[in-house]
């Protein structure tokens, strides 16, 4: 297998779903002559021409609905925001037309269109540039959420999305693009709906998706060091999410650790909690952890930033107060 | 009038005008038979009437060929849905969110959709299905097809970002879109001039290079000749066009709407001018009708209404499994 990073994983998904359906076309910001904001889309225009690889004004809500309008119509779109930042010019064609057509229309409608981007902190970029959203677009019915972590899921997942009759959020990340992994030579597809036990374990579950999961197989590695054999799984689909292998998992471990990056208040990262919480009672010896970004928008600072996300470090402590290795921070309400 | 019709010979000018009138009566009676059963409840949400505006959806639709043409409005759709051919069964069956309603009972009055048709709503945002409008458009061009859309608002929708994107766009990529700004001069309950910087809609895609032109929309013959004019240029051109139908309607901006904000005279005025009555009285006076086939006409279309209500009445709501089917695919 070639080693090949998650940018060139991209590119290749898009290359060949484009080599194999016409209508599949990809359309945004500097997606063509740019060849992409961030190397994506490298070399499409030379192969496909501008008539499927089309370079965008600065009109996010516009062309995100009119890749939304090309895919009601017989097209598959692939829209890039450069960035998930900028999507937010864009929610109301996602959440009010993309989500809602099929089922307001009675089943009339099929809207086969995928957006992507990188999602998520970067670094030195302060809030408007820094933004993990997957909580807003999870929370929608009528669309799917991808948020793959290696190169192999990025390609495999990519090319399940332009297949897909359903609109589907793409989550890239920005520091992820130049990470290499493991890509086969010959073709294949990554499902929706599975994800991947990363790490066999046995003394506590740490589930988390997207670019976390490198924190996340780190804190393992060290905890390892501590006596803990952690289990770790990926998501690698946010919707449909596969709430079965995580119980499993807690199951065996009785120990839940929750990865997310975005704000803790109403996360997908809250929200799996609840589901282990609730679906695993009988199971868990400790409450479930989640380890999230602080609830602050993201400082410039590289120092503050750092201390804005999840790290190894506070990965590992949660598994530790899971296990009480540490002690956890719980207070009576009315206690100041 | 009717400059630039295709018809040649006096049958088929009558024929057409004949098609006008009934698809006009038949707009205003479905929709005095759904504020009829919206006071009886049977009808709930939002109920926006087109009722005075028939002769903008009659008059440009009827320049389209629905094979490769698209139409997609906002959420005052009855009208349009209507003359792109949807059976009037099954646009109150959906008032009434039955089963048999186009949209199974879970869009209603603002999201009516008939795919088969071409006609893509019924939508709820203002503004927002601009831009699906322009996609279409790009489909189209994509697919080198020869299809032309017509992408209808209202005053409220143009000072929204959407319609200004879209514009650009489709002038850029040249995408056969023709714009339809359906002005009936209030956006819900605000006055159009008190919230726009221009009182002549026409220049509003001159900034992008757009062309366009105001139109009489309670004369159903010059709406008809003059978005066919467009339509035509539209479609051997390839270029986007815009053009503001000027209108009025008589009932509120909902049923909850007992339109306050203007003035007895003021309706008084555009009735005088009532699309039906004006071709109504033109047909008789050139022979094409005696008052007699009109009151037949009525009679009839006004059987087609309540047919449709009893065909409402006795369809079945949708049963609870509906309500997780169709949200994926």
């Amino acid at each position: 297998m070639a080693l090949v990073t998650v940018r060139e994983a991209l590119r290749q998904a898009m290359d060949e779903e484009m080599a194999r359906d016409e209508d599949v076309i990809l359309i945004g910001e500097e997606v063509a002559q740019y060849n992409g904001a961030y190397k994506v889309s490298q070399g499409l225009l030379d192969k496909y021409g501008p008539k499927r690889v089309i370079d965008t004004p600065i009109s996010e809500e516009g062309f995100t609905g009119i890749g939304i309008g090309a895919a009601l119509v017989g097209l598959r779109p692939i829209v890039e925001w450069m960035t998930f930042n900028f999507s937010i010019q864009a929610m109301d064609q996602v959440i009010n037309n993309a989500a809602k057509m099929r089922y307001m229309s009675g089943g009339q409608f099929t809207c086969p269109v995928v957006f992507r981007g990188p999602n998520g902190p970067a670094e030195y970029l302060s809030s408007q540039h820094s933004q993990a959203l997957q909580a807003i677009y999870a929370h929608v019915p009528g669309l799917k959420v991808a948020a793959p972590s290696t190169a192999y899921d990025a390609k495999g997942m990519l090319k399940m999305a332009i297949r897909d009759d359903n609109p589907v959020i793409f989550m890239e990340a920005e520091l992820m693009y130049a990470w290499k992994g493991e890509v086969p030579e010959e073709e294949y597809l990554v499902p929706f709906g599975e994800a991947a036990v990363r790490r066999q374990g046995t003394d506590v579950t740490i589930v988390g998706f997207s670019k976390p999961m490198q924190a996340v197989e780190a804190a393992a590695k060290q905890l390892e060091k501590q006596g803990v054999n952690a289990e770790v799984i990926d998501l690698r689909s946010i919707r449909p999410l596969d709430e079965k292998a995580v119980y499993r998992s807690v199951q065996k471990t009785n120990r839940c650790v929750v990865v997310d990056e975005a704000w803790p208040f109403a996360s997908v990262g809250s929200h799996l909690a609840w589901l282990v919480s609730k679906n695993c009672f009988d199971w868990l010896d400790a409450p479930v952890e989640v380890v999230s970004g602080e609830d602050v928008p993201m400082p410039y600072n590289h120092k503050l930033e750092l201390a804005a996300q999840p790290s190894v470090e506070k990965i590992v402590a949660a598994a530790r107060r899971v296990l009480y290795m540490e002690q956890a921070l719980q207070r009576p309400v009315d206690e100041d | 009038m009717v400059k630039n019709m295709k018809v040649e010979t006096a049958a088929e000018k009558k024929k057409l005008l004949n098609k006008f009138l009934r698809e006009m009566l038949l707009i205003r009676r479905f929709e005095e038979k759904s504020a009829q059963m919206y006071g009886l409840r049977k009808i709930g949400g939002f109920c926006h009437l087109y009722i005075g505006q028939e002769a903008s959806a009659v008059g440009s639709i009827a320049a389209l060929d629905l094979k490769k043409d698209y139409v997609i409005t906002a959420y005052r759709d009855h009208g349009h849905a209507l003359v792109c051919g949807m059976d009037p069964k099954v646009i109150m069956a959906e008032l009434y969110g039955r089963e048999t309603g186009c949209s199974r009972g879970k869009g209603g009055s603002m999201h009516l959709f008939d795919v088969e048709k071409h006609f893509l709503g019924g939508n709820g945002i203002v503004g927002a299905h601009i831009p699906i409008a322009t996609g279409v458009g790009l489909k189209i061009v994509t697919r080198e097809e020869d299809g032309v859309v017509l992408c209808y608002f209202g005053d409220g929708a143009i000072h929204q970002g959407s319609f200004h994107e879209s514009l650009n766009m489709a002038k850029i990529w040249n995408l056969p879109v023709v714009y339809i700004c359906e002005n009936n001069q209030y956006g819900m309950g605000t006055d159009f001039k008190r919230v726009s910087a221009v009182e002549d809609f026409s220049v509003m895609g001159a900034s992008y290079g757009i062309e366009g032109k105001q139109v009489n929309g309670m004369d159903v013959l010059e709406v008809y000749d003059e978005v066919s004019k467009t339509v035509a240029k539209t479609r051997k051109d390839r270029i986007p066009s815009f053009i503001e139908i000027r209108t009025y309607r008589y009932k509120g901006h909902s049923m909850s709407d007992p339109a306050k904000y203007r003035t007895k005279e003021e309706l008084e005025s555009y009735r005088e001018q009532d699309p039906i009555l004006i071709l109504k009285e033109r047909m008789i006076g050139q022979r094409m009708l005696t008052e007699e086939g009109y009151k037949k006409l009525d009679t009839e279309i006004r059987a087609i209404c309540e047919e449709s209500v009893k065909f409402a009445e006795e369809s079945p709501e949708p049963g609870l499994n509906a309500l997780y089917e169709d949200v994926l695919v």
